[in-house]
């Protein structure tokens, strides 16, 4: 007997009776409800990741934005949780993840043998490589302008106006380079008693030429686009995307500070085994080269670098291009876990003096 | 007998009509009162529930244990008694900075004809009509390094290096003041219209002179709005978190940003809970200090 052609009210006859249906029929797909940041940031997320890994799969995507690993705790304390695919910092999933508000990642379904080190954790896989880098503005500067963080520091040699991070995470590690710590002994010193309070003790040296304490990617990427700071740390993509706008900004990667997004799986997401599928998916190289055209983040599967997808001298200006990479420190996570609370409060303390 | 037996006549039946009185009394009184019920239910679920779970949160640790450890963190760390220091003292001079502009806009504009009075008002409310966030952007805009006042103040030669407008204490009160002024301003207004002019002319047919008369009748008269503005925009103020947080650089932290701070740092938010505690406290003994200090000025009403 020949098979029946597939009819819509048959379609839905089956779907009332509870016979399930496969990706035959879009209109019923499986969807996933994903969320990031917003901004240009998830719009090449969506163009690159998303979209093409639902296509892959035959899945539809609901794309949602937050703003802190908080919305996902208020969800979860709940026990309303409408998320399943959850973009974010490596140190907040850490932390997430210790908390108990993260799913386990299943690493046996998501292939990470490409990866670059240290770009995944139980809890989330990288998606992106970034950089905390020193930028500076060249109307001040010109090209060759400060590159290491001891010239940072420098107010002889640089005159000029500072702008630094008003949160702790990625500001203690620039205070001890300047202060002459090699990058490889950062953490080594960060974790010995007194530490903290050494780096504490350089910021408090340049306190007098910060002129703004920033708070968010916007902010900065702003900052110098208006010309308000002459030098300030920040997110590299931010900058070459204000660049781009016209901002009279350069970068060195020169002591960056190497970091990751990634995505994980809210607790008790409503789609926790398709989510597993979909991370699998767009931590393909494929994708992940693709991405690389809407923001300069690299990518943390190594395989995306090979076979010309991404163009070889635009390759050399991405945060985990080799070249790159080996002039930066990566953020060491469990230090994060172990002492950001003391390290935020000195650093608060520092902030209000 | 029989004038007993009248009086038991008369008593159940005075009886009835105090009963009837009361009665309706009470049926009044139950209509006004379900005529508020809505407004007072709302404020219930929305101020008083929140509000004692924030109060409860904060007495619990990471594993939901009875704990003191939220208040103890604010009384060890010198950053939080410096938050709150910062939060009050930005209040008071927002406050009084209000007090010196609106005082004198709301008398001139009280002066003035009904219809160039109520034009005027549009302008004081304009503000109210565009989102506080466009304002306090439009602030940054004219004051920043490059903003409009530094490059016109030095194209025409007034000084020669952009001066620091913002990013900084005087850039968040700027803007404060901006947002805050038509609060100071409103009930100013009010309370000076009502104020009969006769009492004025009455003063000066007895001698005074107009500098005195406003002093000794005019701005006692208008103390009740004074106050009711000056209450308002100082709790308004204490609360105030995306102005400080654009125009303050980094260097004006208030409660608000704080909270903000601490929801994203620890786990649970009992840390930010107790904040929010510490700060109601602290705003109502002010409030409560502010009343009975005031009461014998005739301020905030009580005097009338």
């Amino acid at each position: 007997m020949p098979r029946q052609p597939i009819t819509p009210t048959k379609t839905a006859l089956a779907l009332v009776m509870g016979l399930g249906l496969s990706s035959a029929a879009p209109a019923w797909a499986q969807e996933l409800t994903v969320v990031s940041f917003g901004g240009s940031y998830q719009e090449g997320q969506s163009k690159a990741l998303f979209q093409p890994a639902a296509k892959a799969l035959g899945i539809k995507i609901k794309e949602e934005t937050y703003t802190s690993i908080a919305d996902l705790r208020l969800k979860v304390k709940a026990g309303a949780v409408t998320w399943d695919v959850v973009a974010s910092g490596s140190g907040s999933a850490a932390r997430a993840g210790a908390e108990g508000i993260l799913e386990k990642l299943d690493y046996k379904v998501i292939d990470t043998s490409n990866f670059l080190p240290g770009t995944k954790q139980d809890y989330c896989v990288g998606g992106d490589v970034f950089s905390t880098v020193l930028a500076w503005n060249t109307k001040t500067y010109g090209q060759n302008g400060p590159q290491s963080w001891a010239d940072f520091w420098d107010v002889k040699k640089f005159p000029g106006k500072r702008s630094y991070r008003k949160s702790v995470a990625g500001a203690l590690e620039p205070a001890l380079m300047a202060d002459g710590v090699p990058a490889d002994k950062v953490y080594e010193v960060l974790s010995q008693p007194g530490g903290i309070e050494r780096a504490i003790k350089k910021i408090r040296e340049l306190k007098p030429h910060i002129a703004v304490w920033w708070s968010s990617g916007a902010q900065h990427a702003q900052l110098m686009k208006d010309g308000e700071v002459d030098m300030i740390t920040g997110w590299n993509g931010r900058f070459d995307v204000a660049a781009k706008d016209g901002a009279k900004v350069a970068y060195t990667f020169n002591q960056g500070l190497l970091d990751y997004d990634c995505f994980a799986i809210a607790k008790g997401a409503p789609n926790k085994d398709l989510a597993m599928k979909f991370l699998a998916e767009i931590s393909k190289p494929q994708y992940q080269a693709e991405f690389t055209k809407y923001i300069t983040y690299g990518p943390t599967n190594k395989k995306a670098y090979e076979g010309g997808a991404i163009d070889a001298a635009y390759a050399k200006t991405l945060p985990s291009h080799p070249d790159n990479a080996g002039k930066q420190l990566t953020i060491d996570l469990d230090w994060y876990i172990k002492f950001e609370a003391q390290a935020s409060s000195a650093y608060q303390n520092m902030l209000t003096e | 007998m029989t004038a007993a037996s009248a009086f038991d006549s008369a008593g159940p039946a005075g009886d009835d009509h105090a009963a009837g009185l009361r009665r309706d009394q009470w049926r009044e009184r139950m209509g006004l009162a379900s005529l508020a019920a809505p407004a007072l239910l709302l404020v219930t679920i929305t101020m008083l529930v929140p509000v004692g779970w924030l109060f409860g949160l904060s007495f619990l640790d990471d594993n939901g244990a009875l704990s003191l450890e939220h208040y103890r963190r604010m009384l060890a760390e010198p950053s939080y008694g410096r938050t709150f220091r910062t939060t009050f003292e930005i209040s008071f001079v927002t406050t009084l900075i209000c007090i010196l502009l609106g005082y004198p806009l709301a008398y001139f504009l009280s002066q003035l004809p009904r219809r160039a009075a109520n034009l005027c008002m549009i302008a004081v409310l304009l503000p109210f009509w565009t989102s506080l966030l466009v304002r306090t952007y439009a602030w940054l805009v004219l004051l920043q390094r490059s903003g409009l006042i530094n490059t016109w103040g030095m194209k025409l030669g007034l000084w020669s290096e952009p001066l620091q407008l913002v990013h900084n204490m005087g850039g968040t009160l700027i803007g404060m003041v901006h947002i805050m002024l038509p609060f100071m301003v409103l009930p100013l207004y009010g309370t000076m219209r009502a104020i009969d002019r006769n009492l004025l002319r009455a003063a000066a047919s007895l001698g005074s002179t107009p500098v005195h008369g406003f002093w000794t009748v005019f701005f006692p008269l208008s103390l009740p709005g004074l106050a009711a503005g000056a209450s308002l925009v100082f709790v308004l103020c204490l609360g105030f978190y995306v102005t400080p947080a654009m125009l303050g650089g980094g260097k004006v932290t208030m409660v608000s940003n704080r909270i903000a701070n601490d929801i994203e740092l620890f786990f649970n938010w009992g840390a930010a809970s107790a904040l929010g505690v510490v700060l109601l406290v602290i705003t109502l003994v002010v409030l409560v200090l502010a009343a009975r200090l005031s009461r014998g000025a005739g301020l905030f009403g009580a005097g009338h």
